[in-house]
């Protein structure tokens, strides 16, 4: 399977999701567009309330093309982060009291410049959160230690694993991931990490494999928990719910599959005030592989970046302005405020 | 049109309190009561729900209980062995009534 990017893909361009959104939620279902909702909840326009994570892109390579990837990753795309660049959000951190770094991408670790850039940001008395696709530990010998230099550099490691069986999890992440992502997480497991008393975090991302959204974050940790522990000796900390967000092959999926109305509507009908004032936009700035600043993942790769009265580049940080921003929305934020809501650390409501 | 089991219709369960509020109130607060955290888990009484909503053959809950136990993380495994448990339970309503006809033919016979 190769990326939407790869193949020039329609849904490649940023602009003509945007448009099918919009023209999806206004025209053919005439429900209310995003932003007149965030104003029924009198929560518009949407304020940043400091800058507590940087969340950064280090690239979009990828040793794996799952179907449901907002970012269209894939072992096609070549845009990873310059050495410079990160330097550039070294900088900022240091001029910064930004508590926490969190690294995504892609498979972050895929990036040349992925440890070094650890150790800088652990060097700097920054909490560091990798979004590890799990995979990546037992693609290749040369990244088989990486659970020692999470362990080593205090790493809290976050990983999607959408379902507790291997026919759901490879439908969706592609065939065999299932089975190499149970040895990955005995490896981390094996180190320390989600064992009592280490301190070691690994967090477990569930997404739908499907056009339906996540159920209770509580019940499906206590599912997860259950099952990998009895079938694979695994234990973890937390297992994050995430909606799934109607963005590039997601969006694709739901095109295809006749399923785009009936999953908006749903998201558009559950719309949660007290989810969407605990949205993660408000405490976060996301960094893109070549500088650009946005306010969260899913709006960097809409090409929505933050809005233009503050820097838009992590060369011109600039914390202050940045804590009074007003968050950029569009369509497809219906899907980290629907139900119990949605971020990168599961629910917010 | 068709006039029966419109899948829209479903959307519309809600809407039933028109023609009688206080009832449809009562009824709704108690669905809500019946389907929470409980002794079971509200996983285990939706895996039950997709079991019933077969045995009273009713496509609105086939649908709901379908989305739901999917929601809850319930595999698709599980969600056929629940359709199976409802198949049993029917088949052995009908097989255990043929010890009736055991007996009133063994009454009836030489």
């Amino acid at each position: 399977m190769k990326s939407l990017h790869a193949t020039k893909h329609e849904l490649a361009n940023a602009s003509t999701q945007l448009d099918l959104l919009e023209e999806g939620v206004r025209d053919r279902l005439s429900l209310p567009l995003f932003q007149q909702k965030m104003q029924q909840a009198d929560l518009y326009p949407l304020l940043a309330t400091g800058v507590e994570i940087l969340q950064i892109n280090v690239g979009k390579m990828c040793n794996q093309v799952c179907k449901h990837c907002h970012v269209d990753a894939g072992p096609d795309r070549k845009e990873i982060m310059t050495r410079e660049t990160m330097e550039q959000c070294l900088a900022a951190l240091a001029a910064s009291d930004i508590p926490t770094v969190d690294l995504t991408g892609g498979a972050p670790e895929m990036n040349p410049h992925f440890r070094w850039f650890v150790e800088e940001c652990h060097k700097l008395g920054r909490h560091v959160i990798v979004r590890c696709n799990l995979t990546i530990i037992v693609a290749n010998p040369k990244y088989h230690d990486l659970p020692e230099f999470y362990r080593d550099h205090g790493v809290e490691v976050v990983s999607s694993l959408p379902f507790y069986n291997a026919d759901k999890t490879d439908r969706q992440r592609g065939t065999g991931v299932f089975k190499d992502s149970i040895r990955a997480l005995q490896m981390l497991n094996a180190v320390g990490y989600g064992q009592e008393g280490t301190g070691l975090k690994l967090n477990l991302v569930y997404n739908p494999a499907g056009a339906f959204m996540p159920g209770s974050q509580e019940g499906l940790k206590r599912q997860f928990k259950r099952v990998l522990k009895d079938e694979f000796g695994i234990e973890f900390n937390d297992l994050y719910a995430i909606t799934n967000m109607p963005v590039s092959r997601y969006l694709d999926y739901l095109f295809s599959s006749g399923n785009f109305d009936s999953y908006m509507e749903k998201l558009v009908n559950a719309f949660n005030p007290t989810a969407a004032r605990g949205v993660m936009c408000r405490n976060t700035i996301s960094v893109s592989w070549d500088g650009y600043l946005f306010d969260c993942d899913f709006n960097q790769m809409l090409d929505l970046p933050v809005e233009s009265r503050v820097p838009q580049h992590i060369s011109l940080f600039n914390a202050e302005a940045l804590n009074n921003r007003d968050i950029v929305l569009h369509q497809h934020c219906y899907g980290c405020t629907a139900g119990s809501g949605s971020s990168c650390g599961g629910t917010t409501a | 049109m068709n006039p029966y089991y419109n899948a829209e219709d479903l959307k519309k369960f809600g809407k039933i309190g028109e023609f009688q509020e206080t009832l449809a109130k009562k009824f709704f607060d108690y669905y809500g009561e019946v389907f929470a955290e409980g002794a079971l888990t509200a996983r285990e009484k939706s895996l039950i729900a997709l079991a019933v909503a077969h045995t009273v053959q009713c496509p609105y809950c086939i649908d709901a209980y379908t989305v739901d136990t999917m929601e809850k993380g319930c595999s698709e495994q599980e969600m056929m062995e629940a359709v199976h448990v409802a198949a049993a339970i029917r088949g052995g309503a009908s097989l255990v009534h043929g010890v009736q006809m055991m007996n009133k033919a063994k009454e009836l016979s030489m």
